[in-house]
């Protein structure tokens, strides 16, 4: 499903990524891990398309298509979500109706109806009880004066509707209190299909109790240097990056 | 490359929709201004003596004026012996009895500016007063109105039929010696809508203009007069689009409003006129004076306005506050593009107690546009207890454009609390990121957006009204009520 290979990516002059190999298939989950700093939510984001990135070598491949060759707003209609680290706030913009577009955006481009407003409110009603989320969230203005966590909740609701192929949550669980975490896993869990590929970006092996990814892979300064199984996270958090940084020291 | 700032720009660089002219028959004053273009004006009107004499004293005074010179918005002179100061549609017999009777090519200028008169009548339930040109040509629902007492015609009818209202409030808000234009309309209006709510009466539908320039150097001065009476209330709609053409055109209208006890006065505009091609020639000029004038304990006035035409406007809706516990309003969305000038605002003049106003302007700058907003708040002596709350936002889109906010606060009364607030941002790159991510094409994230900064002014406006507004700022419909 998306064949990273050798990508090199700056912003501005400065190397970020340095050669990154990934290979995700249709029904996988993979954690990166990796110090603050290192690259992940730069990786998340070239994924999705966002300007100010440079990639200076390397190709990224999702269902064999250039992907650095589409525009952002295509990527997500093909199917990649990004549930951001730090979501933004839309004043003015009423939540529903962002949902309400992008839903319809993603349908239109499958050649599918848009929803009427009863059956997109039926559905979201339903996928706000699969992520614990208030209604009363969807009529205010689209991440405005949410808390961290409803923010996080928020990112996703929307993945939950817009059901997409391959779907990147860059540190989704930072700033959830202890049941709010079980309640997004669960979420995130319930979205689980042969079909679907998750990359989760993540600072603690707590997330990964609640969502057990295929491989693990650990980002340091721009490299992969280490992947691995799930117990490759366990023993991260026994033993900190600087066991890999020193006993490893070379990239893997 | 930058594909959100391309498509950023192919938005912003929209030909105008409603740019055609029409042809039809004028019947036309010479050009120029002198006392005689004012006596040919007032025969053609059949207007009595009175207002012949207030015209004349007007243009005299207006003899004596210089053109303002205002510092934030630049235009070549004006000639004022170049404008043509009187022109009529020429109608089969005079006033038409129904629609049918109508020129058809007036007809058919309506349908292409998206209001057909019969589908308004018989869908929307708005009366049309519709201005085309300097006079009225076709009004509607006037039976409706008629038996609730209430009077809606075009202005030289009520000079006519109720000299009497004419006569008692005409001038009372804006005196001719008001300004430079609020005197040159005072001495050549052409025609306008005049509105009288009786006592106690709630005016039972929108009331509604559509105004349109059309024929070539007309320029407009149209005079609007609205009156509730003690515990009336009414709701005006003002709109108006113009036909594209080469030179500019003056608009200098007068409005004015007076509210007596208890009495409520909404006015709405939605202004979409010719703002002029990319390099700002051929559009617009709209210097208008329009003032509210709370008169009554408890009255109230609200103007909200969508600017998004003109090539200059210059503009400042303004309520005296005269009455106790009187309330003003003026919420506001300007929208500047390429080479417009937009210089809005209001003044708030606090004269009884307990008087309360609140001014919520969004100024919106694109290409090379430049919006000033300019408010005053005054509170005099004897406002005990005055409130005003005032808040400005502009939103950039782009780097060429620019936003300017003066207020200006003037308190005589230290019980007053005058509280302001402004703020300036840029469309956020990340923000049109986020929704592009959920597969919005950066058109829609940037309307969806724009319409998010207006929302608080579009939900003051009447429902089909914010519709209108929106489709001017390229929003989808649904974004409205979302
Ligand atoms: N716009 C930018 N200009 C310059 N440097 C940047 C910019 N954006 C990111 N960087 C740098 O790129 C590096 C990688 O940042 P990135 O956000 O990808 O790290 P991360 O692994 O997600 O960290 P964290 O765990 O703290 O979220 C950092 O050194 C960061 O300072
Ligand atoms: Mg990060």
């Amino acid at each position: 499903m998306l064949e990273i290979r050798n990508l090199n990516v700056s912003i501005g002059d400065k190397p970020i990524l340095k050669g990154i190999d990934l290979h995700v298939k249709p029904g996988e989950i993979h954690a990166i891990m990796g110090p603050n700093g290192s690259g992940k939510s730069t990786l998340a984001q070239v994924l999705a398309g966002r300007e100010g990135y440079t990639v200076t070598e390397g190709e990224i491949l999702f269902e064999n298509k250039n992907l650095l060759e589409l525009a952002p707003e295509l990527r997500a209609r093909e199917g990649i979500f990004l549930a951001f680290q730090y979501p933004v706030e839309i004043p003015g913009v009423a939540n529903i109706y962002l949902l309400k577009a992008a839903i319809n955006a993603r349908r239109k481009h499958q050649g599918l109806p848009e929803l009427d407003a009863m059956d997109f409110l039926e559905l979201t009603k339903e996928k706000l009880r699969l992520v614990g989320m208030d209604e009363a969230l969807l009529y205010r203005p689209v991440n405005e004066g949410f808390s961290g966590g409803e923010k996080k909740r928020n990112e996703i609701l929307q993945m939950a509707l817009l059901e997409p192929k391959l779907a990147l949550l860059d540190e989704t669980d930072s700033g959830l209190d202890i049941d709010a975490l079980k309640t997004v896993s669960e979420g995130v869990n319930a979205l689980k299909n042969p079909d679907r590929a998750i990359i989760l970006i993540t600072h603690y092996q707590r997330l990964l109790d609640y969502i057990h990814p295929d491989r693990v892979h650990v980002l340091a300064n721009g490299r992969i240097i280490r992947s691995g199984g799930p117990e490759l996270a366990l023993t991260l958090e026994e033993r900190g990056y600087g066991w890999l940084e020193t006993a490893e020291g070379i990239p893997a | 490359m930058n594909t959100a700032a391309h498509e950023l720009d192919t938005l912003i660089n929209r030909d105008y929709e409603y740019g055609f002219e029409s042809d039809i028959d004028s019947d036309m004053a010479p050009k120029g201004l002198s006392e005689e273009t004012i006596r040919f004006i007032s025969e053609r009107k059949q207007e009595p003596g009175f207002l012949l004499e207030w015209r004349l004293k007007a243009y005299r005074h207006w003899l004596t004026l210089k053109s303002p010179n205002w510092s934030s918005v630049h235009y070549p002179p004006i000639n004022f012996q170049d404008i043509i100061y009187y022109s009529a549609p020429k109608l089969r017999d005079n006033a038409p009895k129904s629609l049918e009777e109508i020129d058809p090519e007036l007809l058919r200028t309506y349908d292409k500016l998206g209001i057909p008169l019969k589908e308004q009548e018989l869908l929307a339930g708005v009366a049309v007063d519709a201005v085309f040109d300097s006079v009225s040509v076709a009004t509607t629902f006037k039976d409706r109105l008629a038996r609730e007492g209430i009077v809606f015609c075009s202005f030289s009818e009520a000079a006519r039929l109720h000299p009497e209202l004419v006569k008692q409030y005409m001038g009372s808000v804006v005196s001719y010696m008001d300004n430079f234009y609020a005197a040159l309309n005072s001495a050549v209006f052409s025609d306008g809508t005049f509105c009288y709510i009786p006592p106690g009466v709630k005016c039972p539908m929108e009331l509604s203009t559509y105004f349109r320039i059309n024929a070539k150097n007309s320029g407009q001065f149209e005079r609007t007069l609205i009156i509730a009476d003690k515990g009336a209330s009414v709701s005006y709609l003002e709109g108006c689009t113009a036909p594209m053409r080469d030179e500019n055109q003056l608009h200098a209208a007068v409005v004015e409003l007076i509210a007596l006890e208890d009495a409520q006065i909404r006015y709405s505009t939605v202004q979409n006129w010719y703002p002029g091609d990319k390099d700002g020639k051929g559009g617009i000029f709209n210097f208008v004076t329009k003032r509210g004038d709370c008169r009554g304990s408890r009255s109230r006035i609200s103007w909200t306005q969508v600017e998004t035409g003109s090539a200059i406007t210059w503009k400042y809706p303004s309520v005296i506050l005269r009455g106790d516990d009187s309330v003003g309003e003026f919420y506001s969305v300007a929208l500047t593009n390429n080479c417009q000038q937009a210089d809005t605002g209001t003044k708030m003049l606090h004269i009884g107690r307990n008087t309360r106003s609140t001014i919520v302007s969004k100024g919106i700058s694109a290409g090379r546009g430049q919006n000033a907003y300019r408010g005053l708040v005054k509170v005099l002596k004897g406002a005990e207890n005055a409130r005003n709350y005032s808040q400005c936002d502009s939103l950039l889109l782009g780097n060429r454009c620019a936003a300017h906010t003066f207020p200006y606060i003037e308190v005589k009364n230290p019980t007053a609390k005058v509280e302001h607030e402004a703020t300036t941002s840029r469309i956020g790159e990340d923000q049109l990121f986020y929704c592009m991510q959920r597969g919005l094409s950066a058109e829609d994230a940037v309307s969806m957006i724009v319409n998010g900064f207006c929302r608080e002014v579009f939900k003051k406006l009447p429902m089909e009204f914010a519709v209108e507004a929106q489709k001017l700022l390229g929003v989808s419909l649904e974004g409205s009520i979302g």
